[in-house]
């Protein structure tokens, strides 16, 4: 029988791969697919206390989170193409055009 | 059943967002999120949530990841740079700093051990859903309608902003 902490868990384990990812990796798109799989797990959480409580509200919310997704990534990317054409590299080391 | 399904996707979700992660090249990195991303769509379904497991497919698995692997392929990075492992310290503390956050949640997570209760017969079918997105949530809705026009507008400007500065030097 699966409950509801099977999927709470392995939301919490998806969340913390996609925190790994943002602070360990150097790469921004990787970091922005990071931050693609922390999305997910919010997804997932949401969606297991939607069903786990009968709450078809969780699932519309999962909706918005999706379409703000991809507004995220959308612009996400438009910006590292903008920086890749003006300094040639998406090392967030590397950029370090910010500080003085 | 359902449990060894469970643990199915779980173990690809999880196993490919690691690759996700671990991976050097950006491409293969993609390549494990889309997988990622289905295993994320199959646990959807398997919580009773058909509509957006499709969109997740569609959305997800479609449109944003065509778009990073159009990106990753359009910046044509050099392989010798991605190859270069430098695990740095703040990396490392990061790490066990994730590891740690992991932990805190799972062992937090012990007292939802409910069991799923009777479902109805329309719960996550696209008219409840509906419903639910024209009635209760008009506004959100609207809300992201002008979300998305402001991401276009944004990634058109974004994009155009250095053909302008040619166009201006070229004189």
């Amino acid at each position: 029988m699966i409950t509801l902490a099977h999927y709470l868990t392995l939301a919490a384990l998806l969340f913390s791969i996609g925190v790994v990812g943002v602070v360990l990796r150097r790469n921004a798109l990787i970091i922005l697919m990071s931050i693609e799989l922390m999305l997910n797990a919010v997804n997932l959480t949401f969606l297991s206390f939607a069903y786990y409580r009968q709450q078809l509200s969780g699932q519309v919310l999962v909706f918005f989170v999706i379409a703000l997704a991809a507004a995220e990534a959308t612009v996400g990317l438009a910006i590292l193409v903008a920086i890749f054409k003006k300094q040639g590299t998406v090392d967030v080391d590397e950029l370090r055009f910010l500080r003085g | 059943m359902e449990l060894i399904l469970f643990y199915l996707f779980a173990g690809v979700v999880v196993s490919s967002a690691l690759l996700v992660v671990f991976f050097r090249n950006p491409l293969s990195s993609a390549l494990a999120l889309v997988a990622a991303l289905f295993g994320v769509a199959a646990l959807f379904v398997l919580l009773h949530a058909y509509f957006l497991a499709a969109i997740q497919v569609l959305v997800y698995a479609g449109a944003v990841m065509v778009l990073f692997i159009f990106i990753i392929m359009m910046m044509n990075l050099d392989l010798t740079t991605l190859r270069k492992i430098h695990y740095s310290f703040t990396g490392i503390v990061g790490a066990l700093f994730g590891s740690y956050l992991a932990a805190i949640l799972i062992l937090r997570l012990g007292y939802f051990s409910e069991a799923a209760r009777a479902t109805p017969e329309d719960y996550g079918s696209i008219a409840s859903i509906g419903k639910l997105l024209f009635t209760d949530y008009q506004v959100p809705f609207e809300m992201t309608s002008l979300l998305l026009l402001v991401a276009i507008i944004g990634a058109v400007m974004l994009a155009k902003k250095e053909a302008k500065h040619a166009a201006r030097q070229a004189p």
